[in-house]
């Protein structure tokens, strides 16, 4: 789960890492009202949006009084950023972070994430603070330095020196620093996050270390013991078809083709997406059904993928191994009695009782198109979208 | 075969629960040696099917010699259950438990370090040796015994492999699923380790997904030291980057872990791969009959 930068400086406040002061505003209103109550003559109006590269998109202003704040309030919100991690469509900003103006003298790189090979969280910081971080890592990997947390340890002061003097801290700042990473593991390792980064992470004129920016990320697995972070959940942030599926318990992602697809399995359905491709169609989603496909899962199944208009044919590829396809397949034909799905629709039964579940759909008043193989799937669906 | 076979006797933990009973049933159909179950609070007790229940994994072991365990224990207490599998020095724990906290594995992988205990797992279908035994949720009837091992992220693109291969006359020696999870027991180059000193195992077959850079791994050992043919498939060439394809450990995250990599990877280092999942029995057939 992904939450916005005033909600991770939340965080970071709670646990004692040095934020800027701040508040969040939903109108132009509240951001003045933020503005004042600040004890500055500058301040950074910032969108909120669940992704990067929004400085480059116009997303982040620095006003020189109340005036400006008010201005750039009106100008930000509602205003749809696209950035590099956005996709072309873009995200609306609804809310905005209103700082203080801090006196940067420093930009730094800090982030802890999971290090997949040792099985252990990592500690990273760079002194290229302010780039892609992806880029630096790309080009110059030399330039991240790393530290593995050793589980049940936890971070190490001599870890967080290291850490410190290798971005180039000196005098009080590295003790600074030391503090900053012991408080930022913390927030991490309390909060079950699978992603902290703080880019820029500065040193300002008077010589404090501070997150100037914060982004966390959550493990999905762990939030059933984290209610309170839960809470931080954006809707609105979320393509509406996914929320719709999670409720559900359904695993949708909504991409751009026009080929609906439902699989059950994860892998199998990252395989048919692929081989919808490969036969020269796009796919529109990928939605795994998981292991039980009763009636309710595909009928859920069909209104999600259906509340795509770009969906021109749908395949269903269902592998039975402990599901019966025949089972399946009279859950296929209930759950067209309740959805509509006016598309052509093709369907591959493979596994267990799959001949059954073939003469099922075949004897049914229904219009199928039936395929055996996967191959076969993929060429019948893509054929149908070329009618 | 690798990992099991006939001397295998199983323990199940969360045997009493939904999953664990009707897939314990299913095993033992299969003609697993399911020896004993545990769940804390119900030992002394049987199953309808007459397997002793004990309420510790190392009551249960030093009761029947159980030597494989298989976890079917709801999430926020697997991590502990994988553990006690550990303590009680069985040689093999299989998790099938999928949606387990990275916190909690991260400290798991810590705890087995020096054990004996291997793990396969978590997030997987299991381990099956067509003919002498299945531990897991596979459908059994759809392998045949064999001389081609299966190593997968995947579970279901699994089953679509082996029915490839099966319904081609190419059965298996040992199909394993390691699990979507970021953090898993086995890698790929764990076991092909064992698929390479396996004498009953001719060839492999190698199911990738998204994520991480296990499959890049695993080309660059492969080429050095495995002496057996290789065929694999890596799924989620469409898969966008940034978001998490059903399994925890499916996501490219910055940069890393894109199908393209992988599939560059496993080239590279002279293994075959399929471009469709539809194509990887075929494969596997041309190069068996080279």
């Amino acid at each position: 789960m992904n939450i916005h930068e005033y909600q991770a400086k939340e965080i970071f406040r709670k646990y004692n890492v040095p934020v800027p002061n701040g508040g969040v505003a939903f109108s132009a209103e509240e951001a003045l009202s933020v503005a004042k109550s600040l004890d500055s003559n500058i301040f950074v109006v910032k969108a909120q949006i669940h992704a990067g590269g929004r400085g480059k998109a116009g997303g982040v202003k620095i006003a020189k009084n109340l005036d400006e704040v008010t201005l750039y309030a009106n100008e930000i919100l509602g205003k749809t950023l696209v950035t590099h991690q956005t996709g072309p469509a873009g995200k609306k900003v609804g809310r905005l972070l209103i700082e203080e103006g801090i006196d940067i003298a420093r930009e730094l790189y800090m982030g802890i994430v999971l290090d997949r090979q040792t099985g252990q969280f990592v500690f990273m910081v760079s002194v290229e603070g302010g780039m892609e971080i992806e880029k630096v890592a790309a080009e110059s990997p030399e330039k991240i330095i790393k530290e593995w947390i050793e589980p049940g340890l936890g971070l190490q002061a001599f870890q967080a020196r290291k850490l410190a003097y290798a971005l180039g801290l000196e005098g009080v700042q590295v003790k600074q620093a030391v503090k900053f990473m012991f408080a930022l593991w913390n927030a991490f390792n309390a909060s079950d996050a699978s992603l902290v980064e703080i880019n820029p992470l500065v040193v300002t004129g008077s010589g404090d270390v501070m997150a100037l920016d914060a982004k966390m990320n959550f493990d999905d697995n762990a939030l059933y013991r984290h209610k309170d972070i839960l809470e931080y959940r954006d809707l609105s942030e979320e393509e509406p078809s996914e929320v719709e599926a999670s409720k559900y318990n359904l695993n949708y992602i909504k991409l751009d083709g026009n080929v609906g697809c439902m699989v059950n399995g994860a892998g199998l359905a990252m395989g048919t997406m692929d081989i919808i491709k490969l036969y020269g169609g796009e796919p529109a989603n990928f939605l795994d059904v998981g292991g039980v496909a009763n009636p309710e899962t595909v009928a859920n199944g069909f209104r999600i993928i259906m509340s795509d208009p770009n969906v021109k044919a749908v395949l269903i590829n269902i592998f039975g191994g402990i599901v019966r396809c025949d089972r399946v397949a009279m859950g296929i034909i209930q759950a067209l009695e309740q959805v509509k799905v006016d598309v052509p629709l093709v369907v591959r039964l493979a596994g267990t009782n799959a001949g059954e579940g073939a003469k099922l759909l075949a004897d049914s008043d229904m219009d199928f198109i039936v395929a055996t193989s996967l191959a076969e799937a993929a060429e019948k669906v893509t054929a149908a979208i070329k009618e | 075969m690798i990992l099991v076979n006939n001397d295998t006797k199983l323990v199940v933990q969360g045997i009493t629960g939904g999953e664990g009973s009707f897939h314990t049933a299913k095993m033992l159909e299969y003609g697993t040696q399911v020896v004993a179950g545990v769940t804390p609070g119900k030992g002394g007790q049987k199953t309808e099917a007459g397997i002793p229940i004990f309420n510790t994994v190392k009551e249960a072991r030093d009761a029947t010699q159980a030597n494989t365990s298989v976890i079917f224990v709801p999430p926020p207490f697997a991590a502990d259950a994988i553990m006690e599998a550990v303590d009680a020095e069985l040689d093999l724990v299989i998790c099938i438990t999928e949606g387990i906290p990275t916190s909690d594995m991260v400290k798991v992988h810590e705890y087995m370090a020096g054990k004996k205990t291997r793990m396969v797992g978590p997030n997987c279908p299991g381990v099956i040796s067509p003919g002498a035994a299945k531990i897991g949720i596979m459908p059994g009837f759809i392998h045949q015994q064999g001389k081609v091992g299966v190593i997968s992220r995947s579970g279901t693109l699994t089953y679509e492999a082996v029915h490839q291969l099966s319904s081609r006359g190419i059965g298996q020696s040992t199909c394993i699923g390691i699990g979507g999870d970021p953090i898993i027991g086995s890698n790929f180059i764990d076991l092909l380790t064992l698929f390479n000193e396996d004498e009953g195992t001719d060839a492999v077959v190698m199911i990738g997904e998204i994520g991480g850079t296990a499959e890049e791994e695993a080309a660059a050992w492969a080429q050095k030291n495995f002496t057996k043919p290789i065929v694999a498939f890596i799924a989620g060439t469409t898969a966008p980057p940034g978001r998490r394809m059903g399994h925890a450990g499916a996501i490219i995250s910055g940069g890393k872990g894109t199908a393209s990599d992988k599939i560059a990877a496993l080239k590279a280092a002279g293994i075959a791969v399929s471009e469709s999942p539809a194509g990887i029995g075929e494969l596997m057939e041309a190069i068996l009959n080279k």
